[in-house]
């Protein structure tokens, strides 16, 4: 196998990707869910006869529209399976189980879950399974715990089911939760690396010499890699800016304060943060301005004026 | 001329390059990963940038862990001054389709279509979950190489399969990855543990970063550009329920579909490139495909010996269409998956000017 061993000189850090999808329910799909919860199993009929578990609200054959609900068995046959030795997270069971599409009595279709069952010795295709219901049920696929074994014989075929319930289930919240490990790669490394020393690095283009800031390793106008590493600023000119008048949740900065874009010296782009140690009704476009680290800061928490004359539009109109 | 072209234009591919692909690419960015590759088509050609017709590319954003993860690379294609330019969420080979849409519409001559994928970041098994339906399956995690194991099964219990065959499929694959120097797995690699039974580690595709990108060119400007284009006879893709319960996962009907729209059967063919992640879904496609024994199936490793999700389905296209552009093949399939289960299908025929 290929070493795993990551390169010990690139940045990493964890990024966690994590929604909370609310989702809504359409009448089949909220008829199935609240069944679960009501601990019964609801499918849709067909025109031609099928019974399909889990229910779909258009036939895959013919897009015809099906709402013809009907209640099949919580016992069922498996058609086919896969043992689950290493179970992986928010799994159904943390336990080795077996993945089983199950068709359940009365129905035509089968339905992916989990089957809790000793080892693989004890799973074969064929075999009959029940429903283990969840001991809370809210209204979701995982009402369903997982099936077992059963030795019983079949339910009865599918039943004609109203599919009405006091208080039906209308959404779901799909939880999901995602870990990755970020690497910015080389030129964002360098870039982030140098910010921890309060140096600002771009990367210049062998083209056409434009030096980019923050670099993402590549002209995006040239569409060559950017290589030569340039040390850029401290102090720079403010090419545009805004006004916020709206504090953003959890911000601790005093609202109206000024956002502006700063060309570094020696930049060809401008970046942008916030202005401040000046009243926000005086920044203006040409305004000198110098970065302000915090203690332990790993960026810039503001920039503030230098001092100096404001530069001259020529210098910079290049830049807005 | 291809012999058997139906459509208003004849499109070649005439360039393909991808990077090696590797377990894990921390010290590049995605651009940084896909810029080599770039400029590798490009040079194929001796086109710049600029005179490319129309561009697009296929990633994900759920690899990336980002959301609009592609405009990134876009630094790498230059895109100033403006270019027509196109994205897909999906492998490179439906970005492939888009563009030879285009060219077919008379919009662009040339085209460059470009994929990649960063399986390294997060736990592919896992992130691969988010594309399945949000009610009935996505809330069970069942993962990509269980879903795989589900219809590995089907096939054992209907006897078209078996551990030892599957087992052979892996290891003929990675066999023919040793003349293949950007393959992630070359030669012997051990069986290894039950993943998801019956599924072994080595009937399981590398978890893998790469890139890979193809140049489309339009009649006499393919000429131009190469000398001897792989002209795309016939293109086609299917799509089938999602509800893997309604489905025989023993069968792919979209693939057949997609198949006989592209022309597969019209004449034979002397080569496959399958995109197959798992040893399961080839015996599937030699099914479906009709494939004989006298048809070299990936002779590049497919995707057993190097699986760039997103780019995994292009390099098929790339890696049969080089066949031919170096005479070893003369009417070749090349096929790409998306989806669990073969769920999606794409199906081309590429073909060289007889010599």
């Amino acid at each position: 196998m290929t070493a795993t061993v990551p390169s010990p000189d690139v940045l990493r850090a964890p990024l966690v990707v994590e929604f909370p999808f609310t989702r809504s329910l359409g009448p089949v799909q909220s008829a199935f869910l609240t069944g679960l919860r009501e601990g019964l199993v609801l499918g849709v009929k067909t025109s031609d006869g099928t019974v399909m578990v889990p229910p779909v609200e258009y036939d895959p054959r013919t897009a015809e529209e099906i709402r013809e609900l009907v209640e099949v068995g919580a016992t069922g046959t498996v058609t086919t399976w896969a043992w689950n030795g290493l179970p992986r997270p928010n799994q159904p069971l943390d336990t080795p189980f077996a993945w089983v599409l199950v068709t359940l009595d009365g129905a035509d279709t089968a339905l992916l879950h989990a089957l809790d069952a000793p080892g693989p010795e004890s799973v074969r295709t064929g075999m009959r399974v029940r429903v283990r219901w969840a001991a809370e049920r809210t209204g979701a696929i995982t009402d369903i715990a997982c099936f077992e074994p059963y030795e019983g014989p079949a339910g009865p075929g599918a039943a004609p089911h109203a599919g009405v319930f006091a208080e039906p289930v209308t959404g779901i919240v799909a939880p999901a939760r995602l870990d990755y490990t970020y690497s910015p790669g080389r030129a964002q490394t360098a870039y982030i690396s140098g910010l921890s020393e309060q140096k600002t690095i771009g990367e210049r283009c062998p083209s056409c010499h434009k030096v980019y800031v923050p670099p993402r390793g590549a002209c995006p106008t040239c569409g060559v890699a950017t290589t030569d590493q340039v040390e850029v600023g401290p102090a720079g000119t403010v090419t545009t800016y805004c006004i916020v008048n709206i504090k953003a949740r959890g911000l601790d900065i005093e609202v109206p304060y000024v956002y502006a874009h700063i060309a570094l010296d020696g930049a060809g782009l401008a970046l942008h943060g916030r202005i401040g140690g000046i009243p926000y009704d005086q920044v203006r476009m040409g305004l000198r301005v110098e970065p302000v680290w915090t203690e332990g800061g790993r960026y810039p928490d503001h920039y503030r004026p230098t001092g100096e004359p404001d530069a001259d539009y020529d210098a910079y109109k290049e830049l807005i | 001329m291809p012999r058997t072209s139906r459509h208003a234009r004849d499109v070649a591919v005439v360039a393909f390059a991808q990077s090696d692909h590797l377990r894990r690419t921390d010290e590049l960015s995605e651009v940084e990963m896909v810029m080599p590759v770039l400029h590798q088509v490009l040079a194929r050609t001796g086109l710049k940038a600029g005179e490319i017709g129309f561009t697009c590319s296929g990633s994900s954003d759920y690899l990336a862990g980002r959301a609009f993860s592609f405009t990134m690379t876009l630094d790498g294609v230059g895109a100033w001054p403006p270019i027509s330019e196109s994205h897909v969420e999906m492998d490179g080979a439906w970005a492939l389709y888009e563009a030879w849409v285009k060219i077919q519409t008379g919009e662009a001559d040339t085209a460059l279509v470009y994929s990649y994928g960063k399986s390294s970041p997060g736990p592919v098994r896992d992130v691969l979950t988010r594309q399945l339906d949000p009610y009935y399956l996505a809330p069970l995690w069942p993962d990509s190489v269980a879903l795989a194991a589900l219809q590995a099964q089907a096939l054992i219990d209907a006897g078209e399969t078996d551990e030892p065959s599957l087992a052979a499929i892996g290891a003929r694959s990675r066999a023919a990855a040793e003349a293949n120097p950007h393959a992630q797995l070359r030669g012997p690699v051990p069986q290894g543990d039950y993943q998801v039974r019956p599924l072994h580690t080595g009937d399981c595709p590398p978890i893998g970063d790469g890139a890979a990108a193809v140049i489309l060119a339009a009649g006499d400007t393919a000429r131009r550009l190469c000398e001897r284009p792989a002209w795309i006879t016939g293109i086609d893709h299917r799509i089938e329920a999602h509800g893997l319960g309604l489905r025989d996962l023993t069968d792919s009907p979209s693939t057949r579909t997609a198949a006989e729209r592209a022309g597969v059967f019209d004449a034979p063919v002397d080569t496959a490139e399958l995109h197959a992640p798992f040893s399961s879904q080839e015996v599937v496609l030699r099914k479906v495909l009709g494939l004989g024994d006298g048809v070299a199936v990936n002779p590049s490793g497919g995707a057993l010996a190097a699986n760039p999700v997103m780019a995994a389905g292009l390099i098929r296209i790339g890696e049969a269409a080089a066949r031919i552009h170096r005479g070893e093949s003369d009417r070749a399939v090349a096929h790409a998956t998306s989806g669990p289960c073969l769920q999606q299908n794409l199906v081309a025929v590429l073909e060289g000017d007889p010599a």
